[in-house]
């Protein structure tokens, strides 16, 4: 009982499995916390806004899902690289199951950017810059789960994966700039997000608390997902064996 | 070294020559798909002038995404993909004188084509000239690019629907530089920056996308 406790020792799949199914309930009892006080704080007490109306209130929602979508594709392409680089198989099964989450937190970026810009700009999208630089993300999120998912062999599967999120993270800022350029170029910018309106304090407590609720859904539903893939992937060892009661 | 990089060229020019309708079907994709714009968005001069450039760029995109996943596929299923990846010379080397090959077979044509296509939507004289650039500078992006998608689904049943996923986002830089370089033409600003733009592309993907590809086979026949 004397170990000592090394960055990787967590790296065992069958030491991650035990813990991350303890920490489990308790990111999503800090997720539900978190998500109440921001929800509260976002729908009761923060005032409504003087040009937008109390549609503003989506951004609740929106600004942090749109950060997670960033944060999390930097994220599995720092394991998958890890995985790739080093072969640690456990880094490479975090960046795969971060990807679905960060599909989802890209598409539910964009889906309430839809649903916010409806009534203020009078359209459900617009072709400005940083809305296609969310769907391009979208895309390349799509394309790490297809191929991951489409190579049988689970070794080949992770370093292909890493390699094409590598490819896309050294394009991604490439692609950010190309399309502000292009953006600007044709028609000028018809929304800027860098000159909304001073927050009023509420507002901005609300989105940190709804953010921090983010984090914590995500390191829950990641953990959840990461186990599964560890007893896929692990099904033929002894400590999965002896888990599950087979013979 | 450079002699590796000329010889695999030589041997996938010759193959390519052997199979001269195999090679010559992007071409075609290419006139085909272009030729349906003005029959889907119909044939009002003003509007095809405006659209003209966008579906050239678009419809080469989608050509050299249809033709990518021949360049290592016969080659893996005789075997001597594997014995390239073997060989004492570099990789990185064989790599580039294959997409060097895919580039000359699929690529320049297009650049040929080009022209043609732009006089069917009206284009005027600077513009298709303008548009014939950035393909010639652009379309071995595309060749680059797509040899990485290609080596990482290499031997996958559904390899050619993915590397249309997998590649065509990456492409949006070029994309947007080639037909913004055209679209300057023709409000008759200079088209300097954007060929600057589609050049620094161009060089990046040169230097990045081989050794990325190498990486890649090495990955999918490991």
């Amino acid at each position: 009982m004397t170990q000592r406790l090394r960055w990787s020792t967590f790296s065992a799949p069958s030491r991650f499995y035990s813990m991350a199914g303890r920490l489990v309930p308790w990111c999503w009892a800090v997720t539900v916390l978190f998500a109440i006080a921001g929800l509260y704080m976002g729908f009761g007490i923060a005032p409504t806004d003087f040009q937008q109306g109390d549609a503003y209130r989506i951004i609740f929602i929106h600004v942090p899902a749109a950060w997670m979508s960033m944060v999390i594709y930097l994220v599995m392409a720092f394991f998958a690289a890890v995985g790739w680089a080093m072969n640690a198989r456990m880094a490479s099964m975090y960046a795969r199951a971060l990807a679905p989450t960060g599909a989802m937190f890209t598409f539910l970026a964009l889906w309430t950017g839809a649903l916010w810009g409806k009534p203020t700009w009078g359209t459900w999208w617009v072709w400005d810059a940083r809305l296609t630089s969310e769907f391009i993300l979208l895309l390349l999120y799509f394309g790490y789960i297809a191929l991951t998912e489409a190579i049988d062999d689970a070794r080949r599967a992770a370093n292909a994966g890493a390699l094409l999120a590598i490819v896309g993270a050294v394009n991604v800022p490439i692609i950010y700039f190309s399309v502000k350029w292009w953006n600007t170029l044709h028609q000028g910018a018809t929304v800027s997000m860098t000159a909304a309106p001073k927050m009023a304090s509420t507002m901005l407590t609300a989105m940190l608390l709804m953010t921090v609720a983010c984090w914590a859904y995500s390191f829950a539903v990641v953990f959840t997902r990461a186990r599964a893939i560890v007893l896929e992937q692990e099904s033929d060892t002894d400590w999965v064996r002896s888990l599950t009661g087979a013979r | 070294m450079s002699s590796v990089l000329l010889a695999t060229t030589q041997r996938d020019l010759l193959l390519a020559g052997r199979r001269r309708i195999e090679a010559l079907l992007p071409l075609g994709f290419f006139i085909v798909a272009a030729s349906l714009f003005p029959i889907g968005v119909g044939p009002e001069p003003q509007t095809l002038r405006q659209i003209g450039p966008g579906v050239v760029w678009v419809c080469a995109l989608l050509a050299a995404m249809l033709s990518v996943t021949q360049m290592f596929a016969s080659d893996h299923q005789d075997g001597s993909l594997e014995q390239m990846l073997l060989a004492p010379q570099p990789l990185v080397m064989l790599v580039t004188g294959k997409v060097l090959a895919h580039w000359l077979t699929t690529g320049l044509p297009l650049v040929i084509a080009a022209p043609l296509i732009g006089l069917l939507f009206d284009m005027n004289g600077a513009a298709i000239v303008a548009l014939t650039a950035t393909l010639l500078v652009g379309t071995p992006v595309l060749s680059l690019l797509g040899a990485v998608g290609a080596a990482l689904t290499l031997g996958l049943r559904s390899g050619a629907a993915l590397v249309f996923l997998l590649v065509l986002p990456l492409t949006v830089p070029t994309l947007i530089f080639g037909t913004g370089a055209v679209g300057a033409v023709e409000s008759g600003l200079s088209p300097a920056a954007h060929f600057s733009l589609l050049g620094a592309v161009l060089i990046l993907t040169a230097l990045g996308a081989p050794p990325a590809t190498a990486a890649a086979l090495r990955i999918s026949l490991d």
